[in-house]
């Protein structure tokens, strides 16, 4: 479904990497590798068709993302470096306004269970200023729960979590697959997500990655 | 198939092009030196003394084509941006950024020459007439252009930002043109007229349209030449930046 | 459609309660540069009247650049920007969107304030009510254009003065037929012409600058 093809990425004078090509299917997850620096977060980014690549092509169902569009940012959930959480806002006016702003609804029942998952059902009306780090990427982690989209690109998801929230994205991202979803994601630490066909592609050791 | 075009056209270009502009400066700068000195005896000694306005009217040669240069420069400018744009052309993003120095020189230039002509004519420096207005307006435009470009580090995405402004700008010209001619009329009370007398010798006409002509190219040597220098600075890193680099050494 | 435009006007419209400060210093900034004008070319009273036009209406761009620069910056800091860009509806519908919400924040206070400076300035009735008339129908140009520069500049050292720089020639315009119309009414020959070109540059600002601006702020995030 998801198909990539000798990606070049070139940032500024330096070249990232060049020729990574992958294929990823229904059910699948790409585990992306790499040391700091070595491009991961750009790779995501030209996944999702924010950063064009310098060369190479990502196709979606077979067709080129760029011409897709709409229809293909329908079936993403990105989640990035950054929360894209409001400060001023509670989780809850957070995850409800990022629903309706993806075009999905999400009633307050579905929200605040969401929020409970995470364990910030005590906070779900506190404004996320007040929120630690790590509580902060909860927030943004709860859009996970109901999400329903094909496709996610995960950067770094388990930055800043505990144990126990670790182990709940997991499963989320376990579940997501057996539903026949794809998931591309970073992240330094090695995490077992249950029942995941999983492939891994190393960026910067050598150009051909895989 | 449309791939290897594409390829060629991003990586190929330069290569072919700064050898090939290299070779046409030196013809752009003889025109230029051919024109501007036939355009000048014309102007200087040869077109008549104006009836009303003396000697002093003789400014026009040079005054004249800055200022369509300014405003033809802008269209250029525009034009390369918006194929820079639907193409994805680096070489189109150089142009536009080597042409707007030109631009806003001759925008100052027409503006710096329209003070000396006011001067003895009207016996101010400056008046707020719709030309001038628009001219300033135009000069603020390009100087808009190139400080957003030069705080801009990543070069693609200086060429990206700057061609979308170029492009609303374009849009915008004759909007404001439009709006400060409306204005000029509204408050213009006994103020000067500009228009100049209608039958203006040929010799003078013949005398302008050399010296636009060596404007012209001028500009097109000069950006040529700025083009040269802004793909060797953006292209250092790759060889044959490296071997001409060496060669030269 | 609709719907998507006016989730993310009530999303910017809440996030503006949340920071009434900003508002309010902007409304101030522009009662105050607006009250230092008698002070610097003195108090009487034919000379206010004539200068009110364009003293109000130039006080009203500054004003205006100075909410601009956070139209898109905070949801760029902290990662918003990118998902409103990878949002299934057109970034331009949501450019449009947020370009609303900015006016009813930002223009609409300083419609509303100009009656009230408009009387330190001496106005007649009818010229106050176009005046008012004039930054009710302008101000969203304004809001419109300036989010191309607001997204030109985004993440761009040096952002806010370059803003000014881009944005502010583009104003012009605007400026030259908002300030007209009283002009024209103090002088007897009515504003309608004047307010319907502003309408139409109001469209135009609204309706054709969500798309360089949408197109702008992919480059920025690229």
């Amino acid at each position: 479904m998801l198909e990539a093809s000798n990606l070049e990425c070139v940032r500024g004078e330096r070249r990232l990497f060049a020729g990574v090509s992958f294929r990823l299917a229904g059910g699948e997850m790409l585990y992306l590798q790499g040391k700091n620096g070595s491009g991961k977060t750009s790779l995501l980014r030209m996944l999702c068709g924010l950063t064009p690549a310098a060369s190479g092509d990502i196709r979606w169902r077979g067709r080129p993302i760029g011409k897709l569009g709409d229809e293909f940012r329908s079936e993403l959930c990105y989640l990035g470096h950054q929360n894209a959480i409001k400060e001023e806002l509670t989780p809850l006016e957070n995850i409800r306004s990022s629903a309706t702003l993806a075009q999905e609804t999400l009633d307050a029942d579905a929200a605040l269970d969401a929020l409970e998952q995470l364990g910030l059902l005590s906070r779900a009306d506190l404004p996320c200023r007040y929120l630690s780090q790590g509580q902060k990427r909860r927030a943004a982690l709860a859009r996970l729960v109901h999400e329903k989209r094909a496709l996610w690109v995960l950067d770094e998801p388990y930055v800043a979590l505990d144990a126990a929230a670790v182990e709940l994205i997991s499963g989320l991202i376990g579940a997501h697959l057996q539903r026949g979803g794809l998931a591309v994601l970073t992240t330094h630490q090695t995490v077992a997500v249950p029942a995941a066909a999983l492939r891994e592609l190393w960026l910067g050791a050598d150009d051909a990655a895989q | 198939m449309s791939k290897p075009v594409i390829n060629w056209f991003r990586y190929a270009s330069p290569l072919t092009f700064y050898p090939l502009a290299g070779r046409l400066i030196p013809w752009f700068w003889t025109l230029a030196a051919i024109f501007g000195v036939l355009g000048l005896t014309i102007g200087f000694l040869l077109a008549p003394t104006d009836a009303q306005q003396g000697e002093g009217y003789r400014i026009i040669f040079l005054h004249v084509p800055a200022s369509w240069m300014s405003m033809f420069i802008y269209l250029v400018m525009a034009f390369w941006a918006a194929i820079g744009l639907a193409f994805n052309f680096r070489l189109s993003g150089m142009m536009a950024s080597a042409l707007a120095p030109t631009g806003a020189l001759f925008a100052f230039l027409s503006l710096w020459t329209g003070a000396l002509w006011g001067k003895p004519m009207w016996g101010t420096w400056w008046v707020w007439d719709a030309r001038l207005t628009s001219e300033l307006i135009l000069l603020f435009l390009y100087i808009g252009f190139i400080a957003l470009q030069a705080s801009i580090d990543d070069p693609r995405r200086a060429d990206k930002a700057g061609a979308i402004l170029a492009l609303v700008g374009v849009v915008n010209v004759p909007i404001i043109y439009f709006s400060v001619q409306w204005w000029n009329t509204l408050h213009q009370g006994a103020s000067v007229s500009l228009t100049r007398a209608p039958s203006m010798a040929r010799l003078m006409l013949w005398g302008m349209l050399l010296c636009t002509l060596a404007c012209w190219m001028y500009s097109i040597a000069i950006a040529l030449m700025r083009v040269r220098t802004i793909m060797l600075e953006r292209e250092r890193h790759t060889d044959w930046v490296r071997e001409l680099l060496a060669d030269k050494e | 459609m609709v719907e998507s435009i006016r989730a993310v006007i009530g999303r910017d419209l809440r996030l503006a309660m949340r920071r009434q400060a900003d508002i309010v210093a902007a409304m101030f900034f522009f009662i105050i540069v607006v009250s230092l004008f008698p002070l610097g070319v003195g108090p009487e009273a034919a000379q206010l009247r004539r200068l009110a036009p364009g003293v109000l209406w130039v006080a009203a761009l500054l004003a205006t650049m100075l909410s601009l620069p956070r139209l898109f910056a905070d949801d760029h800091r902290d990662g918003t920007l990118e998902q409103l860009a990878l949002a299934p509806q057109p970034l331009a519908l949501i450019v449009l969107g947020k370009v609303i919400a900015h006016w009813l924040v930002a223009g609409l206070p300083l419609v509303l304030l100009a009656p009230l400076l408009g009387i330190q300035f001496d106005l007649a009735g009818d010229a106050l009510a176009v005046l008012t008339l004039s930054l009710l129908i302008g101000t969203p140009a304004l809001s419109g254009i300036g989010a191309i520069g607001a997204a030109l500049t985004l993440g761009v050292r040096g952002g806010g003065v370059l803003l000014s720089l881009l944005v502010l020639p583009l104003y012009i315009p605007v400026l030259i037929f908002g300030a007209g119309s009283v002009d024209a009414t103090l002088s007897g020959l009515g504003p309608q012409a004047h307010l319907s070109l502003l309408g139409a540059l109001a469209l135009g600002g609204v309706f054709f600058a969500p798309w360089p601006t949408a197109a702008a702020l992919r480059v920025a995030l690229e």
